[in-house]
């Protein structure tokens, strides 16, 4: 049965992008609707997951468990303003939001300024062709999107300048030309991933998400 | 300009949030010294509360206009009457809950066969339109220098289909590389390291931005907006 709903669900979705009808797009959409409410049923199961894992954690007195309930009561503080008062500007929960939340996201992912930084002088050494390559096109892009930074560190000089003048062109170049025939190729090789592993799911091929295990697993009823 | 913002114990909700934001920025990057208790606080307080702001935002934004509005509020979804459809997607919503009972656990399979296929079949022209031909269309432009094209434009999209094609030579793995191709996929790690090393260099920079944000926060938000004017600043 999850094979044959897998089948007729992605057919429809597939097929019905070339049929532009009103019915198909109304059936379309609400297929899209459906899928939104079963997937937000899902979170729930992985909430549990995250709230269980914590749980046990305090009630086996692991290491660091008092911030375990931190976790769990800033959860559930969270869920009780926003689903009891709301979550439009002006509620408790926008300000928690503004105020304890972004802080703690940009400043978290702020902090890997510092460790990219020491990642990137051990790493980017100029040992080979390749290495020397990605160490250029990251200095060019870098130094392109700050170039006022050369002229600190070479003075306001006739070098300085003309490097002032010319990083931001050369980093625009580096981005537009051999970034973008980089990227576009894995683009490519992505996408023809992506509609194999598509193909493979419609047709029962790939059967991993039901617990099958790969090509050819039981999957139940 | 005056504090419009609600007071809790004459304080304003304004002032209380700034230092808590700052408490919690200078917390963060306590961690740069080392691993700490303060900063351990932080981290648990981030986990819970992106959890709860991921539920909050499904609950209002799909589970309410979806699902609760359509069954017992069809006046708030535009609906004359209830709309019970929705209780199929309903039930295989819950039907995801018999996870928690082993014996019946195989329900579970259906709502996740539902979704796999759906976004399975969607992906497939969404990918082949959003990715794949508009790739290959802005990769098909003039190598010759003729009429409004000028050499290094010209130079420019002769280098971006040779790259496309090298780094596409590279990910070829069912013939050994060897020969042309064996060039072909050498010209294409150049393009790959080229392309890593940008984004590399992008990531760092967005990274130093957000860095820079956070101490403009607590420069001007914090030790200006709040410090000195406390110290009558």
């Amino acid at each position: 049965m999850p094979l044959v709903i897998t089948f007729l669900a992605g057919l429809f979705m597939a097929v019905q992008f070339f049929v532009p009808h009103e019915i198909g797009v109304t059936v379309y959409r609400g297929m899209l609707d459906w899928a939104m409410i079963v997937a937000s049923f899902a979170l729930v199961l992985g909430i549990s997951s995250l709230l269980r894992t914590h749980w046990e954690k305090i009630r086996r007195r692991r290491r660091d468990w008092p911030y375990s309930i931190v976790a769990i009561v800033s959860f559930f503080l969270m869920c009780i303003v926003g689903i009891g008062y709301g979550h439009q500007p002006g509620t408790v929960f926008y300000w928690i939001f503004d105020y304890i939340q972004v802080p703690l996201d940009a400043t978290m992912f702020s902090l890997l300024a510092f460790f990219i930084a020491s990642a990137a002088v051990r790493t980017f050494r100029a040992r080979s062709v390749e290495a020397t390559l990605l160490l250029v096109a990251a200095i060019f892009v870098m130094l392109g999107r700050v170039p006022s930074a050369l002229l600190v560190m070479l003075g306001d000089t006739g070098v300085g300048q003309w490097l002032y003048d010319f990083m931001p062109d050369a980093s625009e170049w580096v981005m537009n030309v051999p970034t973008v025939a980089g990227k576009r190729g894995i683009i490519f090789g992505v996408s023809l991933g992506v509609i194999a592993t598509a193909l493979r799911i419609i047709l029962g091929i790939e059967r991993s998400h039901l617990g099958g295990g790969g090509g050819g697993g039981a999957v139940g009823p | 300009m005056p504090d419009a913002a609600p007071q809790i114990f004459g304080l304003s909700t304004e002032v209380i949030g700034v230092w808590i934001a700052t408490f919690l920025t200078l917390a963060i990057f306590s961690f740069l010294y080392r691993d700490n208790p303060v900063y351990k606080l932080a981290e648990h307080i981030f986990v819970g509360v992106s959890a709860g702001y991921g539920v909050v935002i499904v609950y209002h934004e799909a589970v309410i206009p979806l699902l609760i509005n359509p069954l017992f509020r069809p006046e708030l979804a535009d609906l004359e009457s209830p709309n019970y459809i929705v209780i199929i997607p309903g039930l295989l919503g819950l039907m995801m809950f018999s996870r928690f009972f082993p014996r019946y656990d195989w329900l579970s399979r259906w709502p996740i066969a539902f979704v796999m296929g759906l976004s399975s079949g969607l992906a497939i022209p969404a990918t082949v339109q959003t990715n794949l031909l508009p790739q290959l269309y802005a990769t098909l432009n003039p190598i010759l220098p003729l009429g409004d094209i000028d050499p290094w434009t010209a130079t420019s999209n002769f280098l971006l289909v040779v790259g496309v094609i090298c780094t596409l030579a590279y990910f070829y793995f069912s013939r050994e590389h060897a020969g042309a191709l064996g060039v072909a996929s050498r010209i294409g790690i150049f393009f790959l390291m080229v392309a890593f090393g940008a984004s590399f260099g992008n990531t760092v920079m967005a990274r130093v931005s957000l860095l820079i944000g956070r101490f403009q926060f607590l420069y001007y938000d914090w030790w200006q907006g709040q410090v000195m004017r406390l110290f009558g600043g």
